[in-house]
């Protein structure tokens, strides 16, 4: 087990203890049980576990989209609620949820609105950020004018379009095939490089958890908890040969080798 | 274009019936003066009778149609025989109406929607109120609005807010809250203020049920307006025309009335739908 206990000085995210339990007319259902863990700055953590295990309500947690029901958790310091209030994080959900009446500059544009950014203000983070995910020039279109790929990039550049040094993505590619995720997982690396975000990323695919991060988290299901957290060695530059090399290979074997444990239990 | 022969040949169908409805429905009568005239009618000579009566049971189409063109074409719109007249008269209690009732029903549907007290306790009210027969009750709202000194175009729009906030409020509820779950959760990530929420998110949203739900508050709106003039003793309208057509047995002027008032129905719905098509697709909604 290599779950801290400890609270590390300038944590990001910083939980101790976290349970939360959903009172459903099928009685109670316990989605997280004593999960501790500190994200610290820069980091790339990643979520990898079978559906059930509470990856996404962990990260909803995080988001204060969920409220846990013993123990404590803080992002930035502070507790969730007022880092959202503080407009502290960017979260992209699963499906790209781009509103169809907005060109792709409105929709990157709705959180700038929402948070009282000036026009010249919200003009120049709009081409900043589509010029991060590389959809420059399509701040005109609309959303059906996109594929699903280029939308998923349009909702991460309006995660990045406001000051949140934390992006929460709850499985952003999914929903996508494996080509257009691949190079969309190099461009998030990329993306991560120049940034210097903090990164905590849901996922079910062993090989994008270990692709991207310096920190995977592995958890399982009933009641729903870390069983193990690998902090990987792979080198921050990582071309996407990287998922050849022997070390590679190990890492990935032992997440499986976790993922198995958690489910034989 | 090829919708155009089905189209025809639904419409040719029902001029037949009505002619031969006509020609059944009227024969007696023709029978009758007949035989008190003491002469006997060969078939043509019946049908020919049956499609040209001062007051038939059943108007023939070219009847009403020349009753139409008589009404609306050749009298000036001033006067008071004229369809045209009327047919304002009617329409302006409808739009005034249809305007209140949509006012009405969108407020009551935000009320529904952001208040929990309001979600529980108003619905089977609006619901209950439209189980009450409108020819029941329209009486009533003009005798007491005329009590207070209201009388006109206001009493008859009432009556017509009454039947058309209802399609509104339902239709908006469910519109405003079509927004998924992850849409709502998105708003609030960015700590969005309720305002921030309905305007840039439910009202989008619900725009596709809005019209639908106008389409149907403008039908009901034009019935309520009409129903209203009934009780009024027949002075304008096309409810005064239809309720005077029948004191005086005038079956020709009830129909024409009748025809004008689905054709203002369809025009507006029309029109609605024009409005809706131009909306939704700027809104990449259609």
């Amino acid at each position: 087990m290599a779950v801290e206990t400890k609270t590390a000085a300038g944590a990001v995210i910083s939980a101790r203890g976290v349970d939360l339990t959903f009172q459903t007319s099928d009685g109670p259902v316990h989605a997280l049980r004593d999960v501790s863990l500190d994200i610290g700055k820069g980091d790339f953590v990643s979520f990898i576990g079978p559906s059930g295990c509470g990856k996404t309500t962990f990260l909803r947690v995080m988001a204060d989209l969920e409220t846990p029901t013993a123990g404590e958790i803080l992002v930035n310091g502070v507790t969730p609620q007022e880092a959202r209030r503080a407009r502290a994080y960017g979260y992209v959900f699963q499906a790209a949820g781009l509103y169809p009446w907005r060109t792709i500059g409105g929709n990157i544009r709705l959180p700038l609105e929402i948070m009282g950014y000036s026009r010249a203000e919200q003009a120049s983070r709009v081409t900043r950020v589509l010029e991060l995910v590389e959809l420059a020039g399509f701040e005109k279109k609309f959303p059906w004018q996109l594929s699903g790929g280029m939308q998923q990039r349009a909702s991460i550049a309006r995660a990045l379009a406001f000051d949140a040094d934390l992006l929460l993505m709850d499985e952003p590619f999914g929903a996508l095939d494996e080509i257009v995720r691949d190079h969309l997982n190099e461009q998030l690396l990329a993306l991560w490089k120049r940034t210097g975000k903090t990164i905590a990323f849901v996922t079910h695919s062993i090989p994008e958890a270990v692709y991207l991060s310096t920190r995977i988290v592995v958890m399982s299901p009933r009641p729903g908890r870390i069983t193990d957290v690998i902090d990987s060695p792979l080198p921050r530059d990582r071309p996407l040969e990287i998922r050849d090399s022997p070390e590679f290979i190990e890492i990935a074997h032992r997440v499986r080798e976790g993922l198995r444990a958690g489910t034989t239990q | 274009m090829k919708s155009i022969l089905p189209v025809l040949t639904v419409v040719g169908a029902i001029f037949v019936i009505w002619y031969a409805a006509a020609v059944w429905l009227n024969a007696p009568w023709s029978r009758d003066v007949a035989a008190r005239a003491d002469v006997t009618l060969d078939l043509p000579e019946l049908v020919a009778d049956t499609w040209a009566q001062d007051k038939p049971k059943l108007p023939a189409p070219h009847q009403v149609a020349v009753e139409l063109w008589d009404t609306v074409v050749d009298k000036k719109i001033t006067s008071k025989r004229s369809l045209v007249y009327h047919s304002w008269i009617t329409l302006s209690a409808t739009l005034l109406g249809f305007a209140l009732g949509t006012a009405l029903g969108f407020a009551l549907a935000l009320g529904i929607v952001y208040n929990r007290v309001m979600d529980m306790s108003v619905m089977p009210w609006v619901i209950a109120s439209q189980t009450i027969p409108i020819l029941a009750i329209a009486p009533m709202i003009i005798v007491v609005l005329n009590a207070v000194g209201l009388s006109g175009l206001l009493p008859k729009a009432m009556i017509s807010m009454y039947l058309s906030f209802f399609p509104i409020v339902v239709g908006m509820v469910k519109g405003l809250r079509s927004p998924d779950a992850m849409q709502l959760d998105q708003m609030r990530t960015w700590n969005a203020s309720r305002l921030q929420e309905l305007l840039r998110l439910r009202l989008p949203s619900s725009m596709p049920y809005l019209f639908t739900s106008m389409k149907v508050a403008m039908a009901a709106s034009l019935v309520g307006a009409i129903v209203g003039e009934l009780p009024t003793g027949a002075v304008a309208g096309l409810g005064a025309r239809l309720l005077a057509g029948s004191y005086y047995g005038q079956t020709i002027q009830i129909w024409s009335a009748l025809i004008m008032a689905a054709v203002l129905a369809a025009a507006a719905v029309a029109l609605i739908g024009l409005v809706q098509r131009l909306v939704l697709k700027r809104m990449g909604m259609a």
